[in-house]
């Protein structure tokens, strides 16, 4: 490793920590603005598709305290050029059921919420269409995938080589709808003054929520500031925009006063966003040996009427495995929900439960080792770039976790194994993740007295990312971190990309490298290597991506080895433990790491067994919108969980060498959990959540 | 949400008199379900009388060995009470496998018995659901009804005003059921006791009543007769905390020299009510304490169940758990544990 590591790889305390835990973190509800602060609520249609026939505010407005009611008939009229649904009161359109029709602004939220119950609203509706199934007609091929990624992959004769293959596996794996449900909701409180905007905002990245402002209410980007240093919780559905950040901004400018917009737990499900569901066709070709000769990756998943959103989830099998002959396709069909978005790992996270399931169910037949199956099919290249990787320890992850499970020995043989009343089972899978990095710009500045104050629009979520780009900047500055003091969470602020696509401290990290380097030499060469009396300032930037993408492949990746207990009487399913092992590049926060890591596999668990929005095809709306009805894991359902990671560095993805870890935790995660399921009862559950039903489904008892 | 008129009494009477003349009025407990109801529009009282501290929070000994447990005892407070769990084990561990740490402390005897259903149409008041607005339709037959009811549903007909598939949440009032607890009742025309049995009611031609409780009558207590055999709650979920039961099962048991002298049965997550399976009970009495008389009688209890399009899976499972759970019981010599 390279000799600037002093505090890279410490556990260190998170320096947010003692604030949070005082609750003196003020998180965008909390902020003072100086002034009484009017409160918002909203009415959502009920239905998904139609006009709004008659909408009748005079009861709500009559109501003492309340300032404002905003319809689409006198909502002040928004930019062009805003997307999907962030012309919120623009239109009497309706397009998702949950869409905002009217907002209330009064001087309590109590008000606010009793006056949306005395609106009235009509609707001309058509019936919802929010089916998913491969058998429709209007399934689209989109241009190109999110991030860029193009919508099919084809490599050789894929139906010659299936056909042909000694031994293959054609099986079919659903995910559900899934909503993120970071603890924090969704908040934005907007002043104005004249025409300048600020906004108080739980977010993923204030830049990000920048340029839609700007546009929507024809601003200058100075005129808007974008604020969220304290964030509780995120997982995709705060990287973007939403109909919130609109609303609260409107709303301000029309009773001229601060307003703050909280969303509900219900509203959750649908203002801001859901992971799409897929249906996932996978079919692998193998010899003998267990050598993949075809993989085969069809994907149909759904989007909105008014917004494209082309999940890449099959993208990790064009990287995962060698073989000669290859397809991956993605086809839309556009439906009648909200907008879906990004949620941790999309992409991955639903198309690694189908690939590695497949490929679990490919070792049986073949009577093999998944683990092995997996090694045997590890490519020397990205298989389908036909580049080297920068760094790639995939097996080496599947040997050490092995060892650390104690899978040596393991029984191929499904539901031989129990203790008492519980079948027990073993699986394992592989994670993958891209790694990547964003342009980011940082400013460092010194004082005559050695203490420096970086500032730069990164993001902590929650990930620890705060007190990790302080242990960064403070070995790339050779000071410690009592003389750091780092500044995120501010549009003000030098830019940077969001939290999002793990790449956070690659890109936040890199700049502040950069930064950091440039201020050291100016020091030297100028100052004698001692900060001058009236302190200097330094402003850098990273372009962008590496300089080494385009030349290799690179991704993290990771093992995950799970034991299931299925209760033979009830279905009832529990993972007493797992082990993960991770090639995720450099480690800088052992502490903050291990929690991301951790908390990514508990997803896993979670969508394996528990997540799942269920829509009423007939009313089109998601029955169990709320935190006692959308079941998340809860610590009695996450056992003992050992995380490690290998001892490597990936020196061609960033100076700091880290791969990224806020998604790789939960990719393949629900894969293994599925897999030690079927070793446990020899049932084999493709469409998740694994349910206690789905136990009597698969018997055929119900 | 409505506003409404908060109101304390100096008694349970002067509660009661302020509740009679409110016909929209609701008492509140821990207000756990009810205020989530009123947040939501489901429920829109226009006065809420307090009762939390007016009614007990005092768990009494009777002179039989059983209990009088205050409409004001704490769920949390019920279930780690010693003689609770000495004496009705399958009592404490129904209300521990209920809601969380955190709402156990804040929930009351009174509340836990009266909380209304989860049916997700019911909770949203752009659905139908003849249960919140009488007349317009059930959601849940037709539509997403996993966790609905397999005994004793109104299967009518999506739009007909008395059909009604959904449960009864609570844990607490399986054990009770089984328990044969009475509830006392204060009402404007004075007490009443009822056997718990006939407190809740199956949805019938009015699925808007969960009970056979009188608008304005206060739950003061529940009188839990002494029991006299081992028992036990299991309670089948989809995760392994924090979740309504998919099926849950209060049994006692009582064998003697191999032979089930007495047995106690009642199911949740099946029915509109706690389902007390008085077949199976029938059925076992003087059986063998086997598995295939367990069995048998679950299986008789279990003839009579309707399952809707997608929650058969509750028929095997509470057969399971069921034979399951009196097979514990039975591995268990009564007189020892009761000497
Ligand atoms: C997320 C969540 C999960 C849960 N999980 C479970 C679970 O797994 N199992 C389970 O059993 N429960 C569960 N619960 C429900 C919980 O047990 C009930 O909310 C609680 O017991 C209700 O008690 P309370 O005192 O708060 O009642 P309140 O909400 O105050 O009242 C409930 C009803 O009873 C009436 N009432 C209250 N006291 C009296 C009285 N003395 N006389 C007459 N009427 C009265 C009220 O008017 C109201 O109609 C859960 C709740 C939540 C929110
Ligand atoms: S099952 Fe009962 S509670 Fe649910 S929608 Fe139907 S009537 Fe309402």
């Amino acid at each position: 490793m390279t000799t600037m590591d002093r505090l890279v790889g410490a556990g260190v305390d998170r320096i947010d920590g003692p604030a949070k835990v005082r609750g003196t973190a003020p998180y965008a509800y909390e902020q003072d603005p100086g002034e009484p602060i009017a409160h918002l609520a909203v009415v959502q249609s009920t239905v998904n598709r139609g006009r709004i026939s008659r909408l009748d505010p005079s009861r709500a407005e009559a109501l003492p305290g309340v300032l404002a009611v905003l319809t689409p008939a006198n909502a002040p009229r928004l930019g062009k050029g805003l997307a999907s649904d962030l012309p919120v009161l623009q239109s009497l359109d309706v397009h998702y059921q949950g869409q905002v029709v009217a907002a209330v602004v009064a001087e309590t939220s109590e008000i606010a919420k009793a006056a949306v119950g005395a609106i009235a609203v009509g609707y001309d509706a058509e019936p919802p269409d929010v089916a998913l199934s491969p058998d429709r007609e209007d399934l689209y091929a989109p241009e190109k995938l999110m991030a860029g990624f193009a919508t099919d992959s084809i490599i050789g004769d894929v139906d010659g080589a299936l056909a042909a293959a000694v031994v293959s596996i054609d099986a079919t794996y659903e995910t559900p709808t899934q909503h993120h449900n970071p603890i924090e909701m969704h908040t934005s409180m907007a002043r104005w003054d004249g025409d300048s905007l600020t906004l108080w905002d739980a977010d993923q990245g204030p830049h990000n929520i920048v340029n839609d402002l700007v546009t929507g209410f024809g601003l200058d980007a100075g005129q808007v500031r974008v604020i969220s240093p304290y964030v509780g919780g995120a997982f995709g559905s705060k990287a973007f925009t939403h109909p919130n950040q609109m609303l609260a901004a409107m709303a301000a400018r029309v009773v001229g006063r601060t307003v703050v917009y909280e969303l509900t737990r219900q509203q959750m499900f649908s203002l801001v966003g859901h992971r799409t569901p897929t249906i996932q066709r996978l079919r692998l070709g193998a010899d003998p040996e267990g050598r993949l000769t075809a993989i085969s990756h069809e994907v149909v998943e759904h989007t909105a009427r008014i917004a494209e959103f082309a999940e890449q989830t099959a993208t990790p099998t064009r990287v995962l495995y060698a073989a000669p002959h290859r397809r991956t396709t993605h086809r839309l069909a556009r439906l009648d929900v909200p907008p879906p978005t990004i949620m941790r790992a999309p992409g991955e996270t639903p198309g690694m439960f189908a690939l590695e399931s497949a490929m679990d169910e490919l070792a049986v037949v073949l009577g093999l080792d998944p683990v092995e199956l997996r090694i045997r099919n590890e490519p020397e290249r990205d298989p389908e770039r036909d580049l080297p990787w920068s760094t790639r320890n995939l097996v080496e992850c599947l040997r050490t976790g092995a060892e650390r499970f104690g899978w040596a020995g393991r029984d191929l043989r499904p539901g031989v194994r129990t203790e008492g009343r519980w079948l027990v089972g073993t699986g394992v899978a592989s994670a993958t993740y891209p790694t990547r990095r964003r342009k980011a710009q940082c400013r460092i500045s010194v004082d005559g007295a050695g203490r420096y104050v970086v500032e730069i629009d990164g993001s902590d979520i929650g990930t620890g990312a705060w007190t990790a780009l302080t242990q960064i900047a403070a070995d790339a500055l050779g000071t410690d971190m009592a003389s750091v003091e780092l500044r995120i969470g501010d549009s003000r602020l030098p830019f940077a990309g969001g939290a999002g696509g793990s790449t956070g401290l690659a890109s936040w990290g890199t700049a502040i490298v950069f930064t950091a380097r440039d201020l050291r030499k100016q020091l030297d060469e100028q100052h004698g290597g001692q900060p001058p009396a009236g302190g200097l300032s330094v402003d850098g930037e990273l372009p962008g991506e590496s300089p080494h993408a385009k030349t290799h492949s690179m991704h993290a990746y990771g093992a995950h080895f799970v034991e299931v207990r299925v209760d033979r009487d009830s279905g009832e399913v529990r993972v007493p433990r797992a082990t993960s092992v991770y090639d995720a590049g450099t480690i800088v926060n052992a502490k903050t790491a291990r929690s991301q890591l951790l908390g990514g596999f508990s997803m896993g668990v979670s969508m394996a067994l528990h997540e799942g929005s269920v829509t009423d095809e007939r009313y089109g709306h998601y029955v169990n919108h709320d935190l006692a009805e959308y079941h998340v894991a809860t610590n009695a359902d996450i056992g003992e969980i050992d995380i490690s990671w290998l001892d490597v560095d990936d020196q061609l993805a960033n100076p700091i060498g880290l791969k990224g870890i806020g998604e790789i935790g939960i990719t393949g995660a629900a894969a293994a959990v599925a897999n030690a399921y079927w070793h446990a009862t020899r049932l084999r559950i493709r469409d998740l959540p694994i349910t206690p039903d789905k136990y009597f489904r698969e018997l055929g008892e119900s | 949400m409505r506003e409404f008129r908060y109101e304390r009494a100096a008694d349970p009477a002067a509660a009661v008199a302020l509740l009679a003349a409110a016909p929209d009025g609701a008492f509140l407990g821990g207000g756990t379900n009810l205020v989530d109801l009123m947040k939501l529009g489901v429920a829109t009282p226009d006065v809420l009388v307090d009762v939390r501290e007016l009614t007990s929070r005092e768990v009494a000994d009777l002179p039989d060995g059983g209990l009088r447990i205050g409409a004001g005892v704490p769920n949390a407070d019920l279930a780690a009470d010693r003689r609770v769990r000495e004496r009705f084990p399958v009592l404490a561990q129904a209300l521990l496998a209920g809601a969380s740490g955190q709402l156990r402390n804040r929930a009351t005897t009174g509340g836990n018995l009266l909380q209304r259903t989860r049916c997700g149409y019911f909770t949203d008041v752009t659905k139908p659901c003849n249960k919140r607005s009488p007349g317009s339709g059930c959601g849940a037959l037709e539509g997403v009804h996993r966790n609905h009811a397999i005994l004793g549903q109104t299967i009518a007909g999506s739009d007909d005003p008395a059909t009604c598939v959904t449960t009864h949440p609570s844990d607490m009032a399986v054990a009770m059921v089984a328990l044969d607890a009475v509830v006392r009742v204060l009402g404007p025309d004075g007490e009443r006791e009822i056997p718990i049995a006939e407190l809740h009611r199956l949805p019938g031609s009015d699925p808007s009543r969960d009970t056979t409780l009188r608008h304005g009558e206060l739950v003061t207590a529940i009188d839990v007769p002494a029991l006299g055999m081992p028992s036990r709650y299991r309670k089948v979920r989809d995760r392994a905390s924090f979740a309504f039961a998919l099926v849950s099962v209060a049994a006692a048991l009582d064998v003697r020299d191999g032979v089930v002298r007495d047995v106690r049965l009642a199911l949740g997550g099946v029915a509109h009510k706690p389902w007390r399976a008085s077949a199976a009970e029938y059925v076992l009495r003087g059986m063998p304490a086997t598995e295939a008389s367990f069995a048998a009688a679950v299986e008789s209890e279990l003839e009579a169940a309707t399952p809707l399009r997608d929650n058969a899976f509750k028929v095997p499972m509470a057969r399971n758990v069921v034979v399951r759970t009196l097979l514990d019981l039975a591995g268990r010599d009564t007189e020892r544990e009761l000497a």
